[in-house]
């Protein structure tokens, strides 16, 4: 029987969310084709994940767990995928689009002499192969694409494939695979780690509260007068405004994002930043407040179920994409807002 | 120490982007280097700055990315070459890397540097193809080299990762990928510019390279606009901002989405 690998990401013993979405949409495409999927798990607690991974709907999964595996370094993973898909002969391989699901597929791609269809967004299936659809320039066009090489190797975006519904009573084997390179074959070392800021992940977040260049924008609020420079003065108004956004965003358990033009501002980093050059998203809803909607900032969330838009402008573009509009102040919105969700949710 | 960058020309992140005849239109938009290979760019010349050095820039495409190359020699690098061969014409991301690691390797370049993707197909895999097809590390999202010794060729690296900053050492020659915090690109200096214009850019073709063309196992099969969304506007209005927020919190809720 033909089978599908998929690729579990996982950073310290912790699956990425997409991991389950992409072993739950290869359960889907098996089921339909007739397959058995193989979900393949490298690193720390790869046997208890690989049992999840079956909970999701793999029929068997394939743990490496030793201490060379500890922290991920791309090229003794792709060795050992590499060797399991020879092994295996899997008629595609698929990860989710995480940087390490990406950069795997294309080492792996480079490794089996076939190619990659990176960050799909759907799948569908043509006379036993796979074919994909993805988002090109930031969701502007799309690209139905086939990998014409075996095994196809894909990378599925995450949200973009329903949510996956674990089922404790599957059962399934988990075999033990041992690493393909020894330590010292390893080029890297990693020595060091600092945890981000423990908060949601725009990529997997259901609800994203966004600021843009408005958010400094209040004249009822006057900087300490030790700030001096007329540049502090808007950072420190700004950081007012984000500070309202991040208590909107803790009651809803969103995460925080920005428009470049808040980024580049340098009211918060750039690991926030929506949009072409940054992260492109598409959550349940999308609350946008100060941001007017250059076109580059609406290729990055257009696709979110429900956009919500706060801006004093009433002409501001971002109202075209809105479902709900509010003209006004942020200022006075953001905290009404937050509390009316405080007694709505806690309800 | 030679570096080599990689750039790509693509089309102005505000075009308007649309498929004609089954090809992409991006009307008059200009072609401008892929913006995040100007932190490439700007990784490459610091680097070279710091650590001694040289750095040349590659660009794959047809005559018009010699502008995407002239950008690069404006920033300041010190040569560039187009790689252009019409058996490429439908080269797929792995091919395009066996292609951009063969240039790494003719001109002798220890480290090799790229934007972490093009904004044009959003792929973001060449990189890791191209470490994987010269058989160097790939270290990639690289936020700062934190040490670079191109005596004992070793480096250090800051990665920017999902769940935060991850320090990474390894052996040159290498492969970067760079992320926006590495450091804002430099503007092109009115000297660059005219030095640029002035500029022998040469062009390598397969044969010049020595490699035969690489297959391509992926095809597009079809470009389509997305489907337009119907979103229906609907403004709120209230007497006060606890009344606004009180009646968007029920149509919210009415959506279904939390």
């Amino acid at each position: 029987m033909s089978k599908l690998f998929v690729v579990v990401d996982q950073f310290k013993g912790s699956a990425l969310p997409a991991s389950w979405e992409a072993v739950s949409a290869a359960r889907a495409l098996a089921d339909q084709a007739g397959w058995s999927v193989s979900a393949v798990v490298i690193g720390p607690e790869a046997e208890a994940l690989g049992n999840t991974a079956i909970h999701y709907g793999a029929d068997e999964a394939l743990a490496a767990s030793d201490a060379s595996l500890a922290d991920y370094r791309p090229e003794a993973y792709v060795a050992l995928l590499t060797q399991l898909a020879k092994e295996h002969s899997p008629q595609a391989v698929l990860f989710p689009t995480t940087s390490r699901g990406r950069e795997l597929a294309a080492m792996l791609a480079i490794d089996l002499e076939s190619g990659v269809l990176p960050d799909v967004t759907e799948i569908s299936l043509q006379d036993g192969k796979l074919v994909a659809t993805r988002p090109i320039y930031a969701g502007k066009l799309l690209a139905k694409v086939i990998c014409n090489a075996a095994p196809q190797l894909l990378t599925l975006r995450a949200r973009a494939f329903g949510k996956p519904v674990a089922d404790t009573g599957r059962s399934g084997a988990v075999t033990a695979v041992a690493p393909a390179l020894a330590e010292a074959d390893i080029p890297t070392k990693v020595v060091d780690y600092a945890a981000g800021e423990g908060r949601v992940s725009l990529g997997d977040a259901g609800v994203i509260v966004s600021g843009g260049r408005g958010v400094s924008n209040n004249p009822n609020l006057t900087p300490p007068a030790e700030i001096t420079d007329a540049k502090e003065k808007e950072i420190w108004l700004a950081h007012q405004g984000f500070a309202l956004l991040g208590e909107l965003a803790e009651v809803l358990g969103a995460a925080v994002g920005a428009s470049r033009a808040a980024v580049d501002a340098g009211y918060v980093p750039y690991a926030h930043q929506v949009g072409q050059t940054g992260k492109v998203v598409s959550p349940d809803l999308y609350i946008a407040a100060g941001i007017s909607g250059a076109i580059q900032h609406l290729a990055g969330m257009r696709t979110s179920k429900v956009i919500v838009a706060i801006n004093k402008d009433a002409d501001a573009p971002i109202f075209k994409v809105a479902r709900f509009g509010i003209v006004g102040d942020l200022y006075e919105l953001l905290p009404a807002l937050t509390q009316a969700f405080k007694e709505r949710l806690s309800k | 120490m030679k570096i080599a960058v990689f750039v790509k020309q693509v089309p102005d992140s505000a075009a308007k982007i649309t498929v004609e005849n089954g090809v992409v239109n991006w009307g008059d938009a200009p072609l401008v280097i892929n913006p995040w290979d100007e932190y490439a760019v700007e990784a490459a010349l610091l680097l070279a700055e710091k650590h001694g050095g040289e750095v040349t820039a590659y660009s794959l495409g047809d005559e018009s990315a010699k502008e995407a190359l002239k950008h690069a020699l404006a920033m300041g690098c010190a040569g560039a070459v187009l790689l252009s061969d019409p058996a490429l014409a439908a080269a797929d991301t792995a091919a395009v890397a066996r292609v951009l690691a063969a240039a790494a390797q003719k001109g002798s370049a220890e480290l090799a540097v790229f934007g972490r993707q093009a904004i044009d197909w959003d792929s973001g895999v060449t990189p890791s193809m191209a470490a994987r097809v010269l058989g160097w590390p790939a270290l990639s999202l690289v936020a700062a080299v934190e040490a670079l010794d191109p005596g004992a060729k070793t480096i250090k690296v800051a990665r920017a990762i999902e769940e935060g900053r991850q320090v990474v050492e390894g052996k040159l020659p290498a492969v970067l990928s760079i992320v926006k915090d590495f450091a804002e690109p430099r503007y092109p200096s009115f000297m660059g510019i005219r030095k640029a214009s002035q500029a022998e850019i040469p062009t390598w073709t397969l044969a010049d390279l020595g490699i035969p063309a690489p297959a391509s196992a992926v095809e597009t099969l079809e470009l389509s606009a997305p489907l337009a969304r119907e979103v229906s506007n609907e403004i709120i209005t209230g007497d006060s901002p606890a009344d606004v927020a009180a009646k968007l919190v029920d149509k919210i809720i009415g959506e279904g989405v939390l």
